[in-house]
């Protein structure tokens, strides 16, 4: 279910202008890996490069190789929306399709991808909500809006929307940053159970919730605005936030950002 | 301390604030004058569309009250004759029929360029295109008319022809011609017409939809056509009905084009191909000019109803709209 990704000197532009510059980095199976790091420093390029949602800009475009389980997915012959059905993903701010119920926003992928049954969608449906920990509060109100429920709803929802097509890697982009402490810890704890089926990719603002969730933990940062933002330091969450080998990276945990 | 600061007001607010109360700012009352001239402008409206159907309603029964047939039912329009003999049913049914014809052939059309102009041409192509398109919008209906008329309707009598050696069993292309002006020639024209209103307003309508529903479409593996059918149309429909609407309502009151492209006659048939087709607005912009008293409320009696079609029209469309008002984000 779950798959290794190995990214190699990524880099990715949006017209001329270089937003990260050869990164490499391997993220194993089943793990969290948290990207932190200075805004701007390209961790929502990065991340979008990985589904290859990057390339959905105009203008914008991919160089490297980013392999899943070893096969390259900006290979000429790779079909775009199998690698975006492999690799789900869940933005900064809560997305619901407005016009669909909580149902429909629920069995939406999946019916994209040709499932019609109705029994396979009503299961599919329990199960992603379940596995959202969003169950219990809407299964008495499947046929409303989605864009009904709180904040923090709609951001499990639209993370129940990514699990139902049941990917094998969840990127999430700040997925908590629109939400308030409780619903944050809900969509942590989540993440704990998640990573025993997916891997995920978190990018964060929030060093605490880094340190939570993840396993492992990559810092980005730029030399200086205009400049490509980098991989600076990756390594074990638990090395990182304790003891960097980096300079930049212990005065950006520090709180001493330069 | 704070007490000092809250009453030391400037000079110029000080007349509105009361004593030592809070200053009573002058917004307020600039918000209040604002909001009186929206709602006044917002009832004149009403007030205009109470007026035209009280007009119409007057000029109207003169004739209603003279005419020896059945308003509804007859066909034909003798309005000057005495006593007059006229009905709406004839001209009433060209007018659905035709403005059906025109949206059935244009809406899905205009719909595909807006989508193209959107979603898949390059932006510059899809600037220049939509400048052509906006042009198009402006070009006056006579011109529509005696192009249609002099240049448009040897090709559609020719498809005309086709249409009845080879589908000719269908009773719509039964009519075995000849060809000139009909209701084919005249809903083609109309589609044409209608086009370019319907193809920028629902462009503008997709080009709002968020790109955070696009992309959360994309990233669930959808194609291309897949995000369009699972965000942009769903989240368009209400601006998308309300295109197609005023499209209609243009249609609905098209008058001089179809004077020069139906043929004026007067029967409540489904043949599109034989000379034929009639439309309530048509018929008013032949027959006014001649037209005596009493035809000249006859007239008005037919604009009456035309005006009452226009409005079931509408609210219908409101009416879908509001139905599912909640699931759409502010998009109505
Ligand atoms: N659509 C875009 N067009 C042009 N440049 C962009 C676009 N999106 C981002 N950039 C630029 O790319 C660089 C990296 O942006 P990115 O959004 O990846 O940063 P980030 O690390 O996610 O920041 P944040 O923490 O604020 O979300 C920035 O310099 C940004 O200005
Ligand atoms: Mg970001």
């Amino acid at each position: 279910m779950a798959k290794r990704i190995e990214a190699v000197n990524v880099s990715a532009y949006y017209g001329s202008f270089r937003a990260i510059d050869n990164i490499t980095m391997t993220i194993e199976p089943k793990s969290v890996t948290a990207l932190i790091g200075p805004s701007g420093c390209g961790k929502s390029t990065f991340l979008r490069s990985i589904n290859r949602m990057h390339e959905v800009l105009p203008g914008a475009k991919v160089d490297g190789q980013l392999m899943i389980d070893g096969q390259n997915i900006y290979d000429r012959d790779i079909d775009v929306t199998a690698v975006r059905r492999t690799i789900g993903m869940v933005f900064q701010r809560p997305n619901p399709f407005p016009t669909m119920s909580i149902y429909d926003n629920v069995v939406a992928g999946l019916k994209l991808n040709g499932v019609r049954r109705k029994a396979a969608l009503d299961d599919a449906c329990e199960k992603a909500l379940r596995g959202a920990n969003l169950w219990n509060e809407v299964k008495d109100r499947l046929n409303r809006p989605g864009a009904g429920l709180s904040g923090g709803q709609q951001q499990r929802l639209c993370i129940a929307r990514a699990i139902a097509v049941e990917p094998q890697v969840v990127l999430m982009d700040e997925p908590c940053s629109a939400l308030d402490p409780i619903s944050t810890l809900a969509i942590e704890d989540l993440i704990a159970e998640l990573k025993n089926q997916y891997t995920i990719v978190i990018v964060t603002h929030n060093m605490q919730q880094a340190a939570r969730v993840s396993d492992r933990t990559g810092f980005f940062s730029i030399d200086s605005t205009g400049e490509p933002g980098r991989l600076i330091e990756y390594d074990d969450t638990a090395k990182i936030f304790t003891n960097p080998s980096v300079k930049r990276t212990e005065d950006y945990i520090t709180g001493r950002f330069g | 301390m704070s007490q000092q600061s809250l009453t030391t007001t400037p000079a110029g607010a000080q007349g509105a604030g009361g004593g030592g109360a809070l200053p009573r700012g002058s917004r307020l009352g600039a918000e209040k004058l604002f909001r009186g001239l929206a709602t006044a402008a917002g009832s004149t409206v009403l007030v205009i569309i109470v007026a035209i159907a009280a007009f119409l309603i007057v000029q109207a029964v003169p004739a209603l009250r003279a005419d020896s047939e059945n308003f509804f039912t007859f066909q034909s329009w003798f309005a000057n004759d005495d006593p007059p003999k006229f009905g709406i049913a004839a001209i009433a049914f060209g007018t659905v029929l035709t403005s059906a014809l025109a949206l059935i052939m244009a809406v899905p059309v205009a719909l595909g360029i807006a989508l193209c102009l959107t979603h898949y041409a390059h932006r510059r192509v899809a600037s220049t295109l939509g400048f052509f398109i906006d042009l198009l919008a402006a070009v006056p209906s006579v011109v529509f008319g005696l192009w249609g008329r002099d240049y448009f309707r040897g090709p559609v009598g020719d498809f005309s022809k086709f249409l009845h050696d080879h589908f000719g069993w269908i009773p719509l292309f039964g009519g075995g011609g000849p060809y000139g002006n009909s209701i084919l020639l005249g809903s083609i024209v109309l589609a044409i017409m209608v086009l370019p209103i319907v193809t920028s307003l629902s462009r503008e309508v997709f080009a709002q939809t968020p790109a955070q529903n696009e992309e959360a479409a994309l990233a669930l593996g959808a194609t291309k056509w897949e995000m369009i059918r699972t965000a942009v149309l769903p989240y368009g429909k209400p601006g998308i009905i309300a295109s197609v609407m005023l499209g209609l309502g243009r249609a609905l009151g098209e008058t001089i084009a179809l004077a020069l492209t139906l043929g004026a006659v007067y029967n409540v048939s489904f043949d599109l191909l034989g000379t034929g087709g009639n439309t309530i607005a048509a018929n008013i912009a032949l027959k006014f000019a001649e037209a005596n008293p009493t035809g000249r409320s006859a007239l008005i009696a037919s604009g009456l109803v035309l005006f009452a079609i226009t409005l079931v029209v509408n609210m219908t469309a409101r009416a879908i709209v509001y139905r599912r008002r909640e699931f759409v984000g502010g998009a109505a």
